[in-house]
């Protein structure tokens, strides 16, 4: 090619132990250009512009700046080289003043800045008010003061990590326009995003990954969402899991219009409506973060509502409840069960200092005499589950933080099927395991379907949902885009619900069809 | 009836040790260290100049006079070493090696304490002394010198001009430590490290410097202020410094990590601190918790009143790692 690139990155990869986050990738950015990276979550986005912010550095490949090979290996590099990143997280100091944030790590006193940062902001077209607090700050200021600070820098590569996921759209047109303006005056600017629509509102071309791999580059103006979609998602592969039939399927959780609002004000859950079949699995599908979290937790009695119900019709009695008025214990009780797996394996589950009976008895300190506890019931749980799930653990007095992921999910799982629940939630309970491990997780919940449980699963791979899922629910940013049949759904029209801003409202909601 | 004028100057005398003590302190929480092992570098800041002191003394035959100049520098000099060794050992288990910083903190003050009561002992035995204490009168006597004009200047002179050298030092060290946090790019540096070191980090800010930099010179005025304070007394004996370390931290918290409110806030814990000595009839038990007692009454105002300036660094007592995710 005979145009220099801004920066080129050739047939990167990098490995977190045996996981790949990025394999043999390759893509560049010309000066004056916005590039649109795409991908779904997991897809390696973020590890990717942190290798080129020098927060990682790539296991294997060269990244090219201007033509010429540079080694990032620290954010400082970074700088050197004139690139600047917007995390998602913002890394902002919150007792500091706007201008204190921007000059940190410089040379220079807020005082002697100040003139330099208000001239910044006039040719960019940005407001705010620099003496003012972070903490004080809305979060698209706060985006703001982090766009200042690598123009700063003098930066000339801006990487910015998900800028619109946080923001209103009159914000977001407000960044677009900021970001056409830096175009104009020769930035390279790298997006990360999985919303179509402003992909094509905003880059010139696109880049497209999917699952750590590259998948391709496309002028904006020579595609179209559709065919986006296609690319993000991937090929459809075939993991023969076993599914079988709903039988006896009747309602047993009706959630319907409730609301929440988290502590920064945002709306996480939208008027959020479905139904939870009993002899079902109900996959939840969407980007993460787009209420999934709460939408479990709020079922399970851990988050507060501000509008809306959860009605439990009682499998025995037909009777039934409203959720919202319970306290987590009962709702347990009632046999409402949260395998929740979060982020972080150990997070919500399990005690990872604790041995596996001790883990086992989370769920049953109740029982057992005032005084002492039981440990013989527990203890010869554990032992069923390790027989039965074929734990690989030396014995039941084992910590849990030793064993290895697949063990740790089996024992949750197995631990909350053991109470033979009504209502089985599982959020991401295959995240880091082998296929084995995985398929003995889907067949844990394909038994617990067949024996009349009504099991919610929410999963990040389309294929998975597809293949193992009666029915999937699709929600984007805490509304529900749609229900589709997991029997003769496509990859591409969940992604086009899950990323798109305006779903389409034709999907029967919270319908009752097997 | 004691006068107003000699309360006040006790409790200015008072203060100093606590002033150094917390401004070390301020600089190492301001870089997210709590340091806990304060009270121990005290101690260790104290029996290093005192062993300085006591060699340089036993140096001079019988009858011989000290070199003012050499009197000072060598204890100040052995003070700073062996703080500095005390800041360094921290820096490292919690810096480098990310241990917990609560118990590296506990373990040196226990370290230090024990340390500083093992040479004391042992010099005592050398010496073979009646009581079980090691007097540097001499050393002590320079240190407490002022300018004569201070006795013509009636409660002025009193109040503000009758004290050694190491006070005025200790002010100093406060305000230029307040100018620094305030003032320069280090200082803004350094309170962004604590605030929030991943951020420090992606500006560029090589954290684990700073930590280690904000940590020795931190513990160096520590343990000046138990210079300080064994000097006043002229003596070493079995825990000589007693309690002074952890009135130190609890200055920190009623300063609200403002080295220049802590002129102020010393003084008044420097005369809670000896309270006892002007009221009769109260049990001297009870009036020694006044200091902490005034601390808590603090904390409590400062948590209602949640405003953002007045809390600790947010990072303080957390280890940082740049690839933990």
């Amino acid at each position: 090619m005979d145009k220099i690139h801004a920066i080129e990155l050739k047939n990167i990869t990098k490995r977190f132990g045996n996981v790949v986050a990025n394999e043999n990738v390759s893509l560049s950015v010309n000066k004056g250009e916005i590039l649109s990276i795409l991908g779904e979550n997991g897809s390696g986005k973020t590890t990717l512009m942190n290798m080129i912010a020098g927060i990682y550095y790539p296991d294997e490949g060269s990244i090219y700046i201007n033509g010429e090979e540079v080694h990032i290996r620290t954010p400082k590099d970074a700088f050197n080289y004139k690139i600047g990143m917007i995390h998602q997280h913002f890394k902002l100091v919150d007792v500091f003043t706007a201008t204190e944030n921007i000059v940190l790590g410089t040379k220079q006193k807020p005082s002697q800045a100040k003139k330099f940062i208000a001239d910044l902001c006039a040719t960019y077209g940005f407001v705010l008010d620099l003496d003012k607090k972070i903490y004080e700050m809305s979060v698209s200021e706060k985006q703001t003061v982090e766009i200042i600070k690598v123009l700063y820098r003098g930066a000339n590569i801006l990487i910015l990590d998900e800028p619109t996921a946080v923001l209103t759209p009159q914000e977001i047109d407000k960044l677009f326009n900021v970001l056409r303006n830096m175009r104009e005056k020769g930035k390279s600017i790298i997006i990360i995003t999985h919303k179509l629509n402003e992909v094509m509102a905003i880059s010139d071309r696109v880049a497209v990954l999917c699952k750590g791999k590259y998948v391709g580059s496309v002028l904006t103006a020579e595609t179209n969402e559709t065919r986006l979609t296609e690319m993000m998602v991937g090929e459809k592969i075939s993991l023969n899991i076993h599914r079988s039939d709903p039988k006896n399927v009747s309602e047993r959780l009706i959630v319907s219009n409730i609301n929440c609002i988290n502590r920064e004000g945002v709306k996480v859950l939208d008027d959020v409506s479905f139904t939870a079949n009993s002899g079902e699995i109900l996959g939840i599908a969407g980007i993460a973060g787009s209420g999934q979290r709460e939408l479990l937790e709020s079922i399970a009695g851990l988050q507060k509502l501000n509008s809306g119900s959860i009605i439990y019709i009682d499998p025995n009695t037909g009777d039934k409840e409203n959720l919202r008025d319970k306290t987590p214990m009962q709702i347990r009780n009632l046999g409402v069960r949260l395998s929740f797996v979060p982020e972080d394996r150990l997070g919500m589950g399990l005690v990872g200092n604790m041995d596996l009976v001790d883990n086992m008895m989370l769920r049953s300190y109740g029982k057992g005499g005032p005084f002492f506890v039981h440990r013989e019931e527990p203890k010869k749980l554990a032992e069923r589950i390790v027989s039965q799930l074929g734990v690989v653990t030396p014995d039941t007095a084992t910590p849990v933080r030793r064993l290895s992921g697949g063990n740790v999910q089996k024992i949750l799982v197995g631990r909350e099927i053991a109470a033979s629940p009504t209502v089985l939630m599982a959020a991401y309970p295959v995240r880091g395991l082998d296929i084995n491990s995985s398929h003995l997780i889907y067949d844990l919940l394909n038994e617990q379907k067949e024996k009349g449980v009504a099991v919610i699963f929410v999963g990040e791979d389309l294929d998975v949902l597809i293949e193992l899922c009666d029915r999937i629910l699709v929600i984007g940013a805490g509304k529900v885009t749609g229900v589709v049949d997991g029997r003769n759904a496509s990859k591409t029209e969940i992604g086009l619900l899950m990323t798109g801003e305006q779903a389409s409202s034709s999907q029967t909601e919270g319908g009752n069809e097997a | 009836m004691v006068s107003l004028s000699y309360i006040l100057q006790r409790s200015i005398v008072q203060s100093a040790p606590l002033l150094l003590g917390s401004t070390g302190e301020i600089l190492t929480e301001k870089a997210g260290n709590l340091n806990l092992g304060t009270a121990g570098t005290m101690y260790v800041g104290a029996i290093s100049g005192v062993i300085g002191a006591f060699l340089y003394e036993q140096s001079i035959p019988d009858g011989g006079t000290l070199n003012p100049f050499i009197a000072v520098i060598i204890p100040i000099l052995c003070c700073c070493v062996g703080s500095f060794v005390m800041g360094l050992i921290y820096s490292f288990l919690t810096i480098t090696l990310r241990a917990n910083q609560n118990v590296t903190g506990l373990a040196l003050t226990t370290f230090g304490t024990g340390l500083a009561n093992f040479f004391g002992t042992a010099i005592v035995k050398i010496v073979d002394s009646d009581v079980p204490a090691i007097s540097f009168n001499k050393t002590s006597a320079i240190y407490k010198a002022y300018l004569p004009i201070a006795d013509d200047l009636g409660w002025f002179g009193r109040i503000f001009l009758s004290h050694g050298f190491l006070l005025y030092v200790a002010i100093i060290i406060a305000v230029l430590a307040a100018f620094f946090l305030k003032r320069t790019s280090a200082g803004l540096n350094l309170r962004a490290i604590g605030e929030n070191p991943a951020t420090a980090d992606a500006a560029g800010i090589n954290v684990n410097r700073y930590k280690y930099v904000a940590t020795c010179v931190g513990s160096v005025i520590s343990g000046l202020g138990g210079l300080y304070y064994i000097m006043e007394i002229g003596s070493w004996s079995i825990n000589a410094i007693g309690d002074l370390g952890w009135l130190a931290i609890a200055l920190v918290i009623f300063a609200l990590w403002k080295p220049n409110i802590g002129i102020l806030g010393s003084i008044v814990f420097g005369g809670l601190y000896i309270a006892d000595t002007f009221t009769s009839g109260l049990p001297a038990d009870l009036v020694r918790m006044l200091p902490y007692l005034v601390t808590i009454v603090v904390l409590i105002i400062t948590s209602t009143r949640r405003k953002k300036e007045h809390q600790p660094p947010a990072h303080l007592g957390l280890a940082y790692f740049r690839e933990e995710r």
